[in-house]
């Protein structure tokens, strides 16, 4: 797999590493009355039923940013490559 | 009629004319008492010990593709006990002890060989681990050793045993341990089944759940509506697709994960060997060919195929361990999907919808599971608690902090 990063461009998928759903930029409030249903819903459950999957992946062995990739699970396509602070920001998150 | 030396010699002698097909192909009924959706390893037993261990009679097993064409038929067949947890453990002591006695019980020939595993140990940390490991598993009833350079080297002197990095320091072996013909073992499941009046139903895809007042009545199929008074899914990878159709979301995601096989060789590897300093098995099938493989590919996939950097990887690690291995040629490699929970341990459970039951998250080693995972399930089944066990293996672990994660990785699916 290839993905084509915002900044430099088109790198091979074996200088990242995947964390998982991009779901979890979107970290509950702590203070919430229901938090601890909230954190658990968002720490352990998923809706991975294939297809396009949002997802975060790490630069480690480049720049060392945070991405969010959109893929396909079936075939593997990357479909859209977006910087995880841009995205984060974009959802009202300060950094 | 039964598999026996003898019936092997007679049907020579008469020219094969006696053989029958293993199992019928019946046409769905209208409704069954149970209905098992996947006809890999785990949903054949389940119905096979339903119907002899707890007596159930009309059965149906829905299997979207050809019976065994899942994961059973994909994976690199080892088959231990050597688990730490104790929620785990006496799990995989009891499927072990299944397996023992499995060919006679199903009068089918699984190939099953306690040629034994053999866990390597490359630093003093990892020994210390290892010891804790091997006394929780004799505290379980299984079996373990701990083995000296020495002794190792008579068993496999080709090991790589001075590497600069990864010093061969020990091992961690179960003589128990071993590998079973993975095929077989489906076929097996499914003969001893259908011959206790199980219906085995294949292409009938699974397409939904008709579901009355939060209870589940019967299942929307490929081949038409298909009533039931409990339905459980099995099927592996495919869980998180199957439950959405419930709307249930799982504690699970979907990755690949490959294997390799190389051509013919002759008798080099006498059991199975894990490399304690990078993740890479391997063990030798009867033909001759060295199966190995290593760590998933480590992200989402519905791809029954992985990419090139874990090949990579992979390989890297055998030649660290196993110079030789370079000699060989890889005649296939391949990829299966597998349900990787949120700890890396299994769910066999009710679900919050009447009548639906669910069994996954087995991530890559559920095989060794296949004959105690049908055990508990047709128990959770047949009397609605679960099988002690099974008793670990529930839904509500993660919400209230009792997961059972044998690495420790936190909950990272793609790392377990
Ligand atoms: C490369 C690889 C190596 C492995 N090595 C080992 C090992 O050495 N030891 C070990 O213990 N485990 C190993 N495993 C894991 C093991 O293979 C699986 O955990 C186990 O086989 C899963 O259970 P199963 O046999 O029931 O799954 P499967 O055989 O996958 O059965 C699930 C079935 O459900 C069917 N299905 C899916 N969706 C539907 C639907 N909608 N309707 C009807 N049917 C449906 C599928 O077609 C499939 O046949 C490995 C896995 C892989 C991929």
């Amino acid at each position: 797999m290839i993905i084509n990063h915002p900044l430099l461009g088109p790198r091979d998928a074996q200088e990242f590493t995947f964390l998982g759903s991009a779901s979890l930029i979107d970290r509950p409030d702590w203070q919430a009355e229901d938090a601890l249903e909230q954190f658990s819903d968002y720490t352990y459950l998923r809706n991975d039923t294939g297809g396009e999957n949002r997802e975060l992946w790490f630069h480690e062995a480049g720049d060392r940013s945070w991405l969010v990739v959109t893929r396909n699970t079936f075939t593997h396509e990357i479909t859209n490559v977006e910087m995880a602070s841009d995205v984060a920001r974009a959802r009202g998150r300060s950094k | 009629m039964g598999y026996s030396g003898f019936r092997v010699i007679k049907e020579a002698l008469t020219g094969h004319k006696g053989w029958k097909p293993a199992w019928r192909d019946p046409e769905p009924q209208s409704a069954y008492d149970y209905i098992i959706i996947g006809g890999g390893g785990h949903g054949l037993a389940t119905a096979y010990y339903l119907a002899k261990e707890f007596g159930k009679k009309r059965i149906a097993v829905l299997e979207k593709g050809w019976l065994g064409g899942g994961n059973v038929g994909r994976n690199t067949t080892i088959i231990r006990s050597n688990y730490l947890l104790d929620g785990n453990e006496p799990f995989y002591e009891y499927s072990m002890k299944l397996w023992e006695g499995l060919e006679q019980e199903l009068n089918y020939n699984a190939m099953v060989s306690q040629r034994g595993i053999l866990n390597l140990i490359h630093t003093d940390p990892q020994r210390d681990a290892f010891t804790r490991r091997g006394n929780a598993m004799i505290l379980n009833g299984a079996d373990a050793e701990l083995l000296s350079v020495e002794q190792i080297k008579k068993e496999y002197p080709f090991l790589n045993f001075n590497d600069a990095r990864f010093p061969i320091k020990g091992g961690l072996a179960q003589r128990r341990g071993g590998t079973v013909r993975h095929d077989a073992v489906a076929w097996g499941y499914a003969r001893a089944a259908d011959r206790l009046g199980v219906d085995l139903i294949q292409n009938c895809e699974v397409t939904g759940f008709r579901i009355e007042n939060g209870v589940c009545k019967g299942v929307e199929t490929s081949r038409g509506y298909i009533g039931a008074n409990k339905v459980a899914s099995c099927v592996a990878g495919s869980s998180p697709r199957v439950m959405s159709h419930a709307g249930i979301r799982l504690p699970i995601e979907t990755t690949v994960m490959q294997a390799f096989v190389t051509e013919g060789l002759k008798p080099i590897m006498p059991g199975v060997i894990t490399f304690g300093a990078g993740h890479f098995y391997c063990s030798q099938s009867d033909k001759g060919g060295l199966v190995f493989g290593g760590d998933p590919d480590g992200y989402n996939s519905y791809a029954q195929r992985g990419n090139l950097p874990t090949v990579e990887d992979v390989c890297e690690s055998g030649m660290a361990l196993i110079p030789a291995l370079g000699r060989a040629r890889m005649l296939r490699m391949w990829g299966g999907v597998m349900d990787m929970s949120m700890d890396g341990s299994p769910i066999i459970d009710k679900t919050e919808i009447g009548g639906l039951y669910f069994n996954g998250g087995w991530c890559y080693g559920g095989f060794k599971a296949t004959p105690a995972s049908g055990m508990c399930y047709a128990h959770l089944l047949a009397t609605d608690t679960p099988h002690k066990y099974a008793a670990a293996y529930r839904f509500d672990r993660f919400r209230r902090g009792y997961v059972i994660d044998e690495k420790g990785m936190g909950p990272s699916p793609s790392l377990h």
